[in-house]
């Protein structure tokens, strides 16, 4: 077989390039040398970093799996009143950043907060001196509160599989006699493998780059020590070096994830069917109903009654600023821009891939994939850090090719909103491939196969063919992208334009400033545009990042 | 096909309305290189800030009124000598911002300032508060001090003694890798030296009531709830909690404490340790006579006074009147020692407070 270059294979990667620019940024940043930092490090700071970064870690995970697949699994499995609700209100988490529930939950359980304060009420205590409940500010108080937070990436993957794959061979299993706890551990379960393990990795990720639930939980991460390193020490190449090694082991990581399942496969031709489920009564029906509000309770009733409140206090005192809406508005098109970039540019990567794939000549095509997920592997601000090598590079060459023609020295890139809209991307273009490539992986080759046979070229196929089967996948991948780049800060923070804010960075803003109840407008409102995406998401988000049948 | 069509359709529907509006208004906002280009004009400065602008906010808008100079802004919280590098020449950035005079210091050290010449300057601001070439300026004084409850007597106290004992178990501090603390304990790095230092750093941490984290603010709050008796903050959050609506949440947070002005125990010559906000002129500012404008605004009677009054900061020109809860803490005596010594072992205090584990 003759190699050949296609234009989509050359389009990935040139999206794989792109995602290497900021991590080539970094390696340049990372060679200039930091002496004694590593041994430093070594004997002060990563034996409790990775103690507590792989603590976390595990906590998350287990405590999102526990979760997601549990919640997942009572929607599906079983029928009882307000299923419907649960079906789409278990998703609402997503809408609450980690850094907005972190705050909302360090003052709703202060020993001056409600809940203390009516447990004192309760017991006749009439001074926290008397009596208070022990810190969140620790460990388990993160690993509870990320796990309530974002155990909906798993819920996500899972419920899909369970809803669309494995009608058939759960009810076979009830069929020959299974009760449904059997069915559940040694069927379903084992069936939501892939589907679980696309949710966890989200959810891990994003715990392992969270910077603002732990620092205000006092939690010191690997991530933590980055900025320590950066900030406290001005040691940038330090930090930059720390940042790379982190890539590096998590790119090992989820190769070997990946690794672990090649030989599975997904696609079928048989079409799904729901399962049916079984029927809860009266007081059982209840107690499921209860079971599955608890995380949703947890997750996102909690902080957002929280916010609520502190919304409606604050605009009784200060009235609505109209800069919010502007803040807002800036909010929705920069998260639409880049949803939509993302989406482009992953379906160039993945599409190059399953072209590849038919052809049996997939290395270039699978590397230019997984170099482009990379981005969700970095935190915020080092990405953005990374970007501003080459960006100023660029924009160096450009402004002197300007001058040249006549014109005067200036900006192209940095400082505009393109360069936003190019890290979100890169940022959140993981979330994007994934959930197409899952989808593309849902359709059987033989497909791509007869279209070919019938004289279909590759645009004509992906257009006719796969794009109206791939609707929902996509539209649950895009709508994944847009909620988590509405919640983008920390790199936002660092490469927005002049006069231009965004909600995060407003509510960032009055959080520097130590008022973060003052930030609460600003919070609320982000929750609650996360909220329509959101609820699309949940109906849409059958299809979200899960290779089941079709 | 099963799946709901109809969400697709909604958010292509969705998508399609607010990409227009976006394009729409993508034209029609100025683009950065217009908006630098149009910095070249006279009539405007831009300002970027690792302070919140709400905070300068209201000297801007007098900035403004009284010159007629726009002031464009961007809050940038870590990563200003990074972008201004990247940035190079082309860069709009006349003014630079900072709280903490770390962060000052690196952009001037990263060669991203100009030496400005300003009698105005000069006149307003005390020697050891501005570098002498000119290249940076300060423009508030942060002092950091001791929050304690009401009712304790700690007339003399010493930083040096929050590591005594008797405090076991009733101190609160935000994380030791915090600017403010790195800055403090630096400042102790160079009166008592780092073997002292990082002794004390571990009393201090034997005498945590609760991790070393949260704001400053949460200081007041934790005394209020009584988990600490004593804690380590910056002053103006206090002018901030006391002069709160009465009845709110913070006037009682800050009517449970007093201000303590420490002072170092072994320095002769000694007084509390402050830390700065200041500013420079951008080394390729397009508008440098109105970014020297704007410091020489900054440094007028009338907005030392708005930053005394309005931030609850102390002003840096001497004579200019505080806000009552300020003054209510009674004279303060700075901390004579260079702030550039406090730079130079900002390093070596990070790494003590790794050391010894103190936000473990």
């Amino acid at each position: 077989m003759t190699w050949r270059w296609n234009p989509w294979l050359l389009g990935a990667v040139s999206v794989a390039v792109l995602m290497l620019a900021p991590v080539l940024g970094l390696a340049w940043a990372a060679s200039d040398g930091s002496a004694g930092l590593w041994a430093h490090l070594s004997a002060n700071v990563l034996p409790t970093a990775l103690f507590n970064t792989g603590l976390l870690l595990l906590g998350v995970g287990v405590l999102v799996v526990v979760l997601g697949t549990g919640s997942a699994w009572l929607v599906t499995a079983f029928a009882f009143p307000g299923r419907k609700l649960l079906s789409w209100a278990l998703l609402l988490p997503l809408a609450v950043p980690t850094y907005i529930a972190a705050f909302a939950y360090l003052d709703v359980l202060h020993p001056l907060g409600p809940v203390q304060g009516l447990i004192r009420d309760l017991l006749g205590y009439d001074s926290p001196r008397q009596f208070r409940l022990p810190d969140i500010r620790h460990l388990l108080g993160c690993i509870v509160l990320l796990g309530f937070v974002l155990y909906p990436y798993v819920y996500l993957t899972t419920r899909a599989l369970f809803m669309t794959q494995a009608a058939g061979l759960l009810e076979a299993a009830r069929s020959l006699g299974a009760t449904p706890l059997q069915v559940f551990w040694r069927v379903a379960l084992p069936l939501a493998r892939p589907a679980i393990a696309v949710g966890v990795a989200l959810a891990l990720l994003e715990t392992l780059n969270d910077i603002g639930a732990s620092e205000f939980l006092g939690v010191q991460t690997l991530t933590v020590s980055i900025y320590t390193t950066w900030v406290s020490r001005g040691d940038l190449a330090g930090a930059a070096q720390i940042a790379l090694a982190m890539l590096a082991v998590v790119a090992l990581l989820l190769t070997l994830e990946r690794y672990g399942r090649r030989r599975q496969r997904y696609a079928s031709v048989l079409r799904p069917r729901p399962l049916q489920p079984l029927q809860l009564r009266g007081a059982r029906g209840l107690l499921a109903l209860l079971l599955g509000l608890l995380p949703v309770l947890l997750g996102f009733v909690v902080p957002a009654a929280y916010l609520l409140w502190e919304a409606v206090e604050r605009l009784q005192v200060a009235g609505f600023s109209p800069q919010l809406l502007v803040a807002l508005w800036n909010t929705l098109r920069v998260a639409l821009l880049a949803t939509v970039v993302a989406m482009a540019l992953g379906l160039l990567v993945a599409w190059a891939l399953r072209l590849a794939q038919a052809r049996r000549r997939n290395a270039l095509a699978m590397a230019s994939s997984r170099t482009a997920t990379l981005g969700y592997a970095i935190p915020g601000t080092v990405l953005a850090i990374g970007l501003l090598l080459p960006l100023g590079g660029v924009d160096a060459v450009a402004s002197r090719l300007l001058v040249l023609l006549g014109g005067q020295p200036q900006m192209l890139l940095m400082g505009s909103v393109t360069v936003l809209v190019l890290a979100y991307t890169l940022r959140f273009l993981a979330v994007s491939v994934g959930g197409i490539e899952a989808g593309l992986a849902r359709i059987p080759l033989s497909l791509d196969q007869a279209a070919a046979s019938l004289g279909e070229g590759a645009t004509g196929m992906l257009r006719r063919v796969h794009l109206p089967l791939l609707r929902p996948a996509l539209a649950a991948a895009a709508l994944l992208v847009f909620v988590d780049t509405m919640k983008e800060l920390s790199a936002t923070l660092v490469l927005r334009p002049m006069n231009f804010e965004t909600l995060a960075t407003w509510l960032y803003a009055e959080a520097a400033r130590g008022t973060y109840e003052e930030g609460a407008v600003a919070a609320l409102l982000i929750v609650v545009s996360g909220l329509l995406p959101v609820i699309l998401l949940a109906r849409a988000g059958a299809a979200y990042g899960v290779e089941d049948a079709r | 096909m099963r799946y709901p069509k109809r969400a697709a359709g909604h958010l292509a529907a969705l998508c399609s309305l607010v990409l227009l509006g976006a394009c729409a208004k993508s034209g029609d906002a100025p683009a950065p290189a217009a908006a630098s280009q149009a910095g070249t004009t006279a009539g405007e400065v831009n300002l970027y800030t690792t302070r919140e602008p709400a905070l300068v906010q209201p000297l801007l808008d007098a900035f403004t009124a009284d010159t007629g100079i726009k002031v464009n802004t961007v809050l940038l919280k870590d990563g200003l000598t990074e972008r201004l590098a990247a940035e190079g020449e082309r860069s709009p950035a006349d003014v630079l911002m900072t709280v903490d005079t770390g962060r000052l210091l690196d952009v001037v050290e990263a060669g991203h300032t100009q030496a400005v010449k300003s009698p105005v300057l000069e006149a307003a601001i005390p020697a050891h508060l501005r570098s002498p070439e000119g290249q940076w300026f300060a423009l508030s004084l942060r002092d950091r001090v001791v929050y304690a409850d009401k009712d304790l007597d700690l007339a003399g106290f010493t930083y040096e003694e929050l590591a005594d004992p008797k405090w076991k178990g009733r101190v609160c501090i935000r994380s030791g890798q915090h600017p403010y603390n790195t800055s403090l304990f630096a400042a102790m790095i160079a009166h008592d030296g780092a073997e002292k230092t990082e002794a004390w750093l571990r009393g201090v941490k034997a005498n945590l009531a609760r991790k070393a984290a949260g704001g400053d603010r949460d200081v007041a709050r934790d005394i209020l709830a009584g988990i600490c008796d004593i804690g380590v903050a910056n002053a103006y959050y206090v002018g901030r909690m006391k002069n709160a609506e009465e009845g709110s949440e913070q006037r009682s947070w800050g009517d449970a404490i007093q201000v303590v002005r420490p002072v170092f125990a072994s320095a002769a010559d000694t007084g509390t340790h402050v830390n700065i906000s200041g500013a420079a002129v951008a080394r390729h500012a397009p508008n440098h006579d109105n970014a020297v404008k704007l410091l020489e605004y900054l440094v007028s009677d009338s907005s030392q006074s708005l930053y005394a009054r309005a931030n609850y900061e102390y002003p840096v020109k001497p004579g200019v009147a505080l806000d009552p809860v300020v003054a209510s803490f009674g004279p303060m005596k700075v901390d004579p020692l260079p702030l550039a010594e406090v730079v130079a072992n900002r390093k070596l205090a990070s790494e003590l407070v790794d050391k010894v584990g103190f936000d473990n």
